[in-house]
């Protein structure tokens, strides 16, 4: 079902690509012949090593770095720059200090120059709903780790993206909370029907989070494998991420990641 | 658990009431101790004189600035009022470290957008900001005239430091800040104007702080060779005629003035931080 999917019209198409950053020692291939598709709302996971390109794929969909060979393709077109189509949430929250919650939140759609009071109500209403509308005119440094991460997903979501690149975005957070707020944004990303791409190294967080986890190998990226999380509920719908930890299948596709990545320390 | 909640008020503790009663105290005394070094600093320069420890000729002494500053107010044919030279003194400094701080935001800006540039000029910054401006001194009264050459040197002292502070404050802001930016499409000048800019404003807080003292340098240096007005005048002109009361009630001024640009800029300073 999911290949037909594709086959119909990949949201995300990557053909073929490769990137090479240039220094003046040399090149560095970091992404080799990475070919993938991904449905549109399908919600992917990306885990590999450190240094194996992970983040590099991201930036080369949300189009702030171009392939040095192949094409990356977001709705069947060539990605030639960034797209209002394409959000983006990097490792820490970085809002701007000077800025108050609510104009943190609007920075996208001033750079864009949509209609700011429509921003400004559909802002606040993002912000009521995952629990800062009290914080609205407060300044980011007086919000805790969970919150500013969770201005951050408002600050992406307020340019109202169909596909939203989540680049390890709970690095920063302490585990208690970064497993509440992996279940909430999962939660509201599949709400919202997103397409969402996730890069982690942590493979409890990809199989709980994503419905299809691929594997890079070591750089230069490549894609080692590619599985389908699927598992068994009573209604059929794909269970919370916290609920998906304690699912019988979870122990399994955590034991055949934690392999595939073994493989590489070995090697 | 967020820190909002935590900064809940809770009826204060007898420890703390303490605690707040020692802070207050220590607060004191340090406020003490500096009156104290004024006041010591003051009475010495008045006694020794009298006692004559130290001559008095060359020293002047505390309780004979007020007359002379009394006698200074007034204007002659020969000699403008003191405070028209204190005002053409702070009006060149103004001028000064206003221009080194607009000047200087835009060549770091520029050095920022242009970075081939900054390449060519950096070696020629760094030994522009190295080199002792006050040796021209000389040559800015030849090409620029009494006023102006003034103007020109309370600029030409701060400006390249300017430069120099204002740039590494650009390049310190967070590459990622910027990467933010570029994923909601921005420009150059968007990231300029609304991450870089903004996100420099302590840069230039501290810049500020620096140029405005050394504008005030340049512009006594200035006045010493080439006016006939300002402050530096007034000291050059009173030393000449070996009146030690002029040179020193000028002297007090100046530094009455740095402490008010310096009262100024913190303000300022506290006003801008409150939002970080």
């Amino acid at each position: 079902m999911a290949a037909s999917a594709i086959a119909a019209s990949p949201k995300v198409e990557l053909r073929d690509v490769g990137l090479r950053y240039f220094g003046l020692e040399g090149e560095t291939e970091a992404l080799k012949g990475i070919s993938i598709s991904i449905a549109p709302g399908e919600f992917v996971a990306i885990i590999g090593q450190s240094g194996c390109g992970k983040s590099t794929l991201l930036s080369l969909i949300s189009g702030i770095l171009m392939p040095t060979d192949g094409a990356v393709l977001v709705d069947g077109k060539p990605v030639t720059g960034p797209s209002r189509k394409v959000g983006y949430m990097l490792q820490q929250d970085y809002l701007f200090e000077w800025r108050t919650i609510l104009e943190n939140t609007l920075l996208g759609a001033e750079i864009q120059g949509a209609d700011m009071a429509k921003a400004r109500e559909r802002a606040s209403g993002l912000l009521t709903r995952y629990g800062l509308g009290q914080f609205l005119h407060h300044l980011p440094r007086q919000l805790s780790g969970g919150m500013r991460q969770r201005v951050a997903l408002a600050r992406t979501l307020c340019t109202e993206p169909d596909i939203v690149l989540l680049d390890e975005p709970f690095a920063a957070l302490d585990s208690q909370t970064r497993l509440a707020l992996a279940d909430e944004i999962t939660v509201i990303l599949r709400r919202e029907k997103k397409t969402a791409i996730l890069v982690t190294h942590d493979i409890g967080e990809a199989v709980s989070m994503a419905e299809r986890v691929i594997v890079l190998s070591r750089r230069p990226g490549r894609v080692k494998s590619d599985h389908a999380i699927r598992f068994a509920t009573a209604d059929g719908a794909r269970p919370n991420p916290l609920a998906a930890r304690n699912a019988s299948e979870f122990n399994g596709y955590f034991n055949t990641l934690w392999q595939e990545l073994e493989v590489h320390v070995e090697g | 658990m967020s820190k909002v909640e935590s900064m809940a008020v809770v009826a204060p503790s007898t420890q703390y009431l303490a605690w707040l009663r020692r802070e207050r105290r220590g607060h004191l005394l340090v406020r003490a101790a500096q009156l104290a070094i004024l006041v010591v600093f003051l009475v010495l320069w008045e006694v020794l004189p009298k006692a004559l420890i130290v001559n008095p000729v060359l020293t002047s002494y505390p309780s004979a600035l007020w007359p002379t500053f009394v006698e200074l107010l007034k204007s002659t044919p020969q000699q403008a009022s003191i405070l028209t030279h204190t005002w053409a003194t702070v009006l060149a400094t103004v001028l000064g470290f206003t221009g080194a701080m607009v000047l200087g935001i835009a060549v770091a800006a520029a050095l920022w957008w242009w970075n081939m540039l900054y390449k060519v000029l950096d070696p020629y910054l760094v030994v522009a900001n190295a080199m002792p401006k006050t040796a021209f001194v000389p040559i800015f009264y030849i090409w620029l005239g009494a006023t102006m050459s003034i103007y020109g040197m309370s600029l030409a002292i701060s400006v390249f430091i300017t430069i120099l502070m204002i740039y590494s404050g650009f390049q310190g802001i967070d590459p990622n800040k910027i990467k933010l930016a570029q994923t909601f499409g921005a420009t150059k000048g968007q990231i300029l104007r609304k991450v870089v800019l903004p996100g420099s404003v302590p840069t230039l807080v501290a810049a500020l702080k620096v140029n405005a003292g050394l504008s005030l340098v340049g512009v006594v240096v200035g006045e010493f060779q080439s006016a006939n007005l300002g402050l530096g005048y007034l000291i050059q002109y009173g030393s000449q005629i070996f009146k030690m009361n002029i040179v020193m009630t000028g002297i007090t001024i100046l530094a009455i003035v740095s402490s008010l640009m310096y009262l100024a800029i913190s303000w300022l300073e506290a006003a801008v931080m409150r939002r970080r």
